[in-house]
């Protein structure tokens, strides 16, 4: 019994091994010299840097900015997405007039726009939302598109015999059949959504992580550059811990998903 | 037998009726008569449009020609007193075994749902999802949603052909006994004969489109498998593969002084 609980442990543990040592071997170098301060500040003094942003309240304000960017964003593009990916999925018509021209649109890459954005919206808040929706919408459209027609066809056939009309049908059988692939394009769209999110604050920005990393940078504080780094790279973490959260509790009666 | 409900089925006509699939005519000039809680068999070779039979009785799909009639109205759509069981369970994965058989309960009440899953003798599973039952536990939950609300006609489209050999044969008398309790009319798509013969009162087959062969099957009930079964068997099995017989010596075998062949 004891041998399986340790066996546990260290299995959950392993993944952890080769960052650990990575952390551990930076600050090493970075102590001894090795790596100067200007190229590549240590673990501890970027850690400290968050410690003292956050006393003074400016980590906690960037983070809720750039989030609440991200999200709306997210709600926009991903609304669009969701509701044209319906649409097509169960009107014929509509995908016939539609689809097509919303896979032209979708093999324009999204960033590559951005001198266009920026001309048509400036540098303030709706330029980023923009980008961030636009980025959004594709995998979102595509997946609830796809999951949709993948509902399998007998098992309408068979709501339809027991008597299921549209609305019903469409609430018990086709969406939650869906459901699976939604939940991968919104994984998916939620990746994009940082990325775009930190190009889009890269360009420009007056508030949020980006911003911080700009002015740190202005002012050569290496330390608060990685930091917004960590900071994206938790978030993206973040958000896709809780996708997963969801797939695990909407899909529990799937056989693949039960062990996650 | 006496606590049957009786009249309680839907009676069938089939007139003169036909399906075409392009240029295809699976079936032609199709004519039936089925009383009120008869258990039919339909059997016959793959594609010889047995199934094809069974959905334009279900109203899924339209008669390319001729008409049918469920206690004498024209079949035009799916029946609320029709319930069909599948070749496959078609449960809802994301549901319960109780929430699919829900589906069956016209009033979607939680009640009906668990007594129609004692029925089948799988209460105990009621909150499963589906994915973690067998085939067959599966096939039983369908058939709890099936009779979940209360079918005048029950058709089954080879549902027992994925299951093993003796999941089947408790199956069949499943179904025979809740037939024998409820009395609707029952119509079964099979190619396997012995299973025609222990459920049905009837055996038609189908070649080329057409019924080529329409037997009554006068066994006792419940269905015993003893000589007389197995020579009935045999002599269909034969039709079915294509040697000659007579329909004349099918019936002959049940009567009383063929019993010490």
């Amino acid at each position: 019994m004891k041998a399986a609980f340790d066996r546990r442990r260290f299995d959950a543990l392993l993944p952890w091994a080769v960052p650990a040592l990575v952390l551990i071997v930076w600050q090493a170098l970075g102590s001894a010299g090795v790596i100067p301060s200007r190229i590549l500040p240590t673990p501890w003094a970027v850690l400290e840097a968050g410690y003292q942003l956050a006393r003074q309240g400016t980590l906690l304000e960037s983070v809720a900015v750039s989030t609440q960017r991200a999200l709306l964003g997210f709600a926009i593009g991903g609304g669009i997405g969701f509701a044209l990916g319906l649409l097509n999925g169960v009107v014929p018509l509509a995908e016939k007039l539609i689809d097509s021209t919303v896979q032209m649109v979708r093999n324009i890459p999204h960033l590559a726009l951005i001198p266009l954005v920026i001309l048509w919206f400036g540098i303030e808040e709706e330029a980023k939302l923009f980008l961030v929706a636009l980025g959004v919408a594709f995998p979102i459209y595509l997946n609830t598109f796809h999951g949709i027609r993948s509902v399998d066809p007998g098992l309408i056939e068979m709501g339809k015999v027991y008597g299921l009309g549209r609305l019903a049908l469409f609430r018990k059988v086709i969406l939650p059949g869906a459901l699976s692939s939604i939940l991968v394009g919104v994984r998916f769209a939620l990746g994009i959504m940082w990325v775009t999110l930190i190009v889009a604050e890269t360009i420009s920005a007056s508030s949020g992580i980006g911003y911080m990393a700009m002015n740190a940078r202005e002012f050569m504080q290496m330390d608060v550059v990685v930091l917004s780094i960590v900071m994206y790279a938790l978030l993206g973490k973040l958000s896709d811990w809780i996708a997963r959260l969801l797939e695990r509790t909407w899909l529990r009666w799937h056989p693949n998903y039960r062990n996650i | 037998m006496n606590n049957r409900r009786a009249g309680r089925g839907i009676s069938l006509t089939v007139r003169r009726a036909g399906k075409r699939f392009g240029e295809l005519a699976v079936l032609s000039g199709i004519e039936l008569d089925i009383r009120s809680g008869q258990f039919v068999a339909i059997v016959g070779k793959s594609g010889c449009g047995k199934s094809t039979l069974l959905r334009l009785i279900a109203g899924l799909d339209r008669p390319s020609e001729g008409e049918l009639f469920a206690d004498g109205a024209l079949v035009t759509g799916l029946h609320p007193d029709v319930r069909l069981l599948f070749q496959d369970a078609r449960l809802l994965p994301w549901k319960t075994a109780a929430a699919n058989v829900q589906l069956g309960v016209r009033s979607g009440g939680k009640e009906a749902a668990l007594t129609a899953l004692r029925l089948v003798g799988l209460e105990h599973k009621a909150s499963e999802w589906p994915g973690v039952l067998s085939g067959g536990q599966r096939q039983r939950v369908a058939l709890a949603r099936a009779l979940a609300g209360e079918p005048r006609l029950l058709l089954l489209d080879e549902p027992l052909g994925a299951l093993d050999a003796l999941t089947r044969i408790e199956m069949q008398q499943l179904i025979e006994r809740l037939w024998l309790e409820q009395g609707f009319t029952a119509i079964l798509v099979t190619h396997d004969v012995s299973e025609a013969v222990a459920l049905a009162d009837r055996v038609i087959l189908i070649e080329e489109g057409a019924v080529a062969l329409d037997v009554p099957v006068a066994l006792p009930r419940p269905r015993q498998r003893d000589h007389r079964f197995a020579r009935l068997e045999q002599l269909i099995l034969d039709r079915v593969m294509g040697k000659d017989v007579e329909p004349a010596e099918a019936s002959q075998i049940l009567e009383p002084s063929s019993l010490f062949v």
